[in-house]
């Protein structure tokens, strides 16, 4: 690892609670999913959780399955706007740090120097932009750095070894392991590639290693966990949050997976 | 709409030889283009990349490639000149009938360079996305063809619209996937094109039906489209006195036809016109965004939430354009003016009654705009233009006679173009 790099407040506390023997967790919900999704944050805190993927919801997310973008069109129906959430997270202080996950259009709209001083303004420590790969990045890190906003890459079990380690140095805040060659969604069990992923990454440098898309039970949780430093889970919650779960019984499930990873 | 020519140092300079070029390893056209995919999909498009470049550089695979397009597409197409509308609207207008070829549009072009880039680098289906389902039948022929799988991605909204299309590829042996994401058309069925590739880069080629989606794709694209532009470009030679048009039209939904004319026009002083759809207006009605792997002008609100174009032409029912095209458009070497519904519905007939031939709805477009243009100073009496009629209308008889008997509806239609000469 860069001697000189200094870490921000998303990797500095993942990296506090990882290196004090916790597996992470990072639940993810939609932002503006309903009218009172700021409570999820709070209870997805209260229940264990080690940082929050907010969703800024984008009308034609091609890294999502079928769960998230009905959440994804069920926010934006309702009015959800980039400006409308962060105005409702400034106002939010939460317990742990943010993440906001969207799509480059988003963050391009107005320029992404802007977009990313708007984030910083309303608090938000991370920033994931799954359509902008490694070779894209230059642009968007360089303003990200400059805004004090941590730009978190993404791998994939095709990503060659070269680049995993590029990446794995230039991402900030953690590193995300994308677990499936496909979208986000439930699925069972978690494939070699995935374990083979996280333990590269590990191999790379100190910075925490999440693996993510498809994980949902307690069990994949801990068994991910096996390989990395922790979980990214979304699907799995947000098609609870659309079938109608309040904050206090989603959080729940938080509060198993988070039992799971600190059993196993 | 204020017009301009390029100016006299467009021409034979070395900006000029270097526009509609080799984008390189970054697959940039100025401030457009790029590679906004997922990590996943990353190598993928870097295979394809290189497999494109050697096969490009393969003489075996071009004469195969040139084989196939004679013997089973029909090329070349003719240059038609419309002799009754030319005298009609007082200036030479000549037709590339792309309408001629084997499944009625160009797009069998591109497609059968990508199956035949698909099948020499291994693999074993074809993913394509359609609007108007043009593409879709062309993916569909050209698996057929070569022995590949072939499923296609289709808006929910245009398998009705196009009925006659999706009964084509299931003929020809494609599965057709039934897309119910936002508005059911073009846009989404990309979006659901791209996400199943994810799950099936090693077998599946995705197979891009215009000059969008990420490097090598908007290039690639059009180098398949070039052969519609450097045809063009040899039968003007011979027609025309002065050797080339004047002005070069085409419509523009993501742009191939468009491309691959232009790409035989863009080093001579040609003006070149691309025509889009005013529901989709790209280039006058967009921002600068990403959309579908590659940042271009895209119809979107100010929010960046992709916003949905409506039109008559399914294949016209896009809100990005092409990488290159956007460029073109900064640049100053190529403009991109917009007709209504009503317009084409119009050229369709003019076409049809003073020349015998149909055209696409989609086609229609380039057309209207030089029935408007005509006599005016962006096209003056005289002059000569050359019209891409990218496909037949076949595909459009239903939506046409239900357009017509709509009586009301009609009637709105021909107010609007009477009402809104843009
Ligand atoms: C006949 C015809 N022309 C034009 C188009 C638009 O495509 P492009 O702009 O890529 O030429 C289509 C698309 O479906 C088409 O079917």
């Amino acid at each position: 690892m860069n001697a000189t790099e200094r870490y921000g407040r998303l990797e500095t506390h993942l990296r506090r609670r990882r290196d004090a023997g916790r597996s992470l967790l990072v639940p993810y919900v939609t932002a503006g999913i309903s009218a009172d999704w700021t409570d999820y944050l709070h209870a997805y805190a209260d229940a264990g959780a080690d940082a929050i993927e907010v969703g800024l919801p984008f009308s034609d997310p091609m890294l999502d399955g079928a769960t998230i973008q009905e959440a994804s069109h069920r926010a934006l129906s309702s009015g959800t706007t980039t400006a409308g959430v962060l105005a409702r997270l400034a106002g939010t202080p939460v317990a742990v740090p943010l993440a906001v996950m969207t799509y480059a259009n988003i963050v391009f709209r107005h320029g992404a120097a802007t977009f990313c001083d708007r984030l910083a303004q309303a608090g938000v420590a991370g920033l994931i932009v799954p359509d902008v790969p490694y070779d894209e990045v230059d642009e968007l890190s360089t303003v990200a750095t400059a805004a004090g906003v941590e730009l978190v890459l993404l791998a994939s079990p095709v990503t060659a070894p070269t680049r995993l380690r590029r990446i794995a140095e230039r991402s900030r805040g953690f590193v995300y392991g994308v677990t499936v060659m496909g979208t986000t969604g439930e699925r069972t069990g978690l494939s070699d590639s995935a374990r083979a992923l996280g333990t590269t990454l590990r191999g790379h440098g100190s910075r925490p290693v999440l693996l993510g898309f498809g994980i949902s039970s307690p069990g994949q949780a801990a068994l991910a966990a096996g390989s990395a430093d922790g979980v990214v889970v979304a699907s799995s919650l947000m098609r609870e949050v659309l079938a109608g779960r309040g904050p206090r019984e989603v959080a729940g499930t938080v509060a198993a997976l988070r039992a799971g990873l600190d059993a196993g | 709409m204020e017009l301009s020519r390029p100016g006299p140092d467009a021409v034979g300079t070395g900006r000029s030889r270097s526009v509609m070029a080799d984008p390189g390893s970054t697959g940039r056209f100025g401030r457009f283009g790029g590679r906004y995919v997922p990590e996943s999909l990353v190598p993928a498009c870097e295979q394809l990349e290189s497999g494109f470049r050697a096969a490009w550089a393969d003489p075996a695979f071009r004469a195969g490639l040139a084989r196939t397009l004679a013997l089973h597409a029909g090329r070349p197409t003719p240059v038609t000149p419309a002799l009754r509308l030319s005298a009609e609207l007082g200036l030479t207008l000549l037709l590339k009938r792309e309408d001629l070829t084997h499944t009625g549009s160009h797009k069998i072009n591109n497609v059968l360079g990508q199956a035949m880039l698909a099948k020499r680098m291994g693999k074993t289906r074809l993913l394509a996305e359609t609007g108007a389902g043009q593409h879709g039948v062309a993916s569909a022929t050209a698996a057929a063809l070569l022995g590949l799988e072939c499923v296609v991605y289709m808006g929910e909204r245009d398998m009705r619209r196009q009925e006659l299309n999706v009964f084509r590829m299931e003929l020809l042996g494609a599965t057709v996937v039934a897309v119910r994401n936002g508005s059911r058309t073009l846009k989404d069925a990309c979006t659901e094109a791209l996400r199943g590739w994810v799950t099936q880069v090693d077998e599946a080629h995705y197979c891009v039906g215009s000059v969008m989606g990420p490097h090598p794709y908007p290039w690639m694209v059009r180098e398949f489209q070039r052969v519609v532009g450097e045809e063009a470009r040899q039968q003007c030679a011979a027609l025309l006195p002065q050797g080339r048009p004047d002005v070069v039209v085409a419509c523009v939904g993501g742009g191939s036809n468009a491309a691959g004319t232009f790409a035989g026009f863009v080093d001579t002083d040609a003006r070149l016109v691309g025509v889009e759809a005013a529901g989709g207006a790209a280039v006058s009605r967009g921002a600068p965004g990403v959309l579908h792997g590659y940042r271009s002008q895209v119809l979107q609100d100010e929010h960046g939430q992709i916003l949905e174009a409506h039109s008559i032409s399914a294949g016209l029912d896009y809100p990005g354009i092409g990488p290159e095209h956007a460029h073109l458009a900064d640049i100053g070497r190529a403009e991109y003016p917009s007709v209504t519904d009503a317009e084409v519905v119009e050229a369709v007939l003019r076409l049809a009654r003073t020349e015998g031939i149909v055209p696409a709805l989609e086609s229609a477009h380039a057309l209207a705009w030089v029935l408007r243009a005509a006599g005016t100073p962006q096209l003056p009496t005289g002059c000569s233009v050359l019209v891409t009629l990218s496909g037949r209308g076949d595909k459009d008889g239903a939506q046409l006679v239900a357009l017509r008997r709509d009586g009301a509806r009609s009637g709105a239609l021909r107010r609007d173009a009477a009402g809104t000469p843009r």
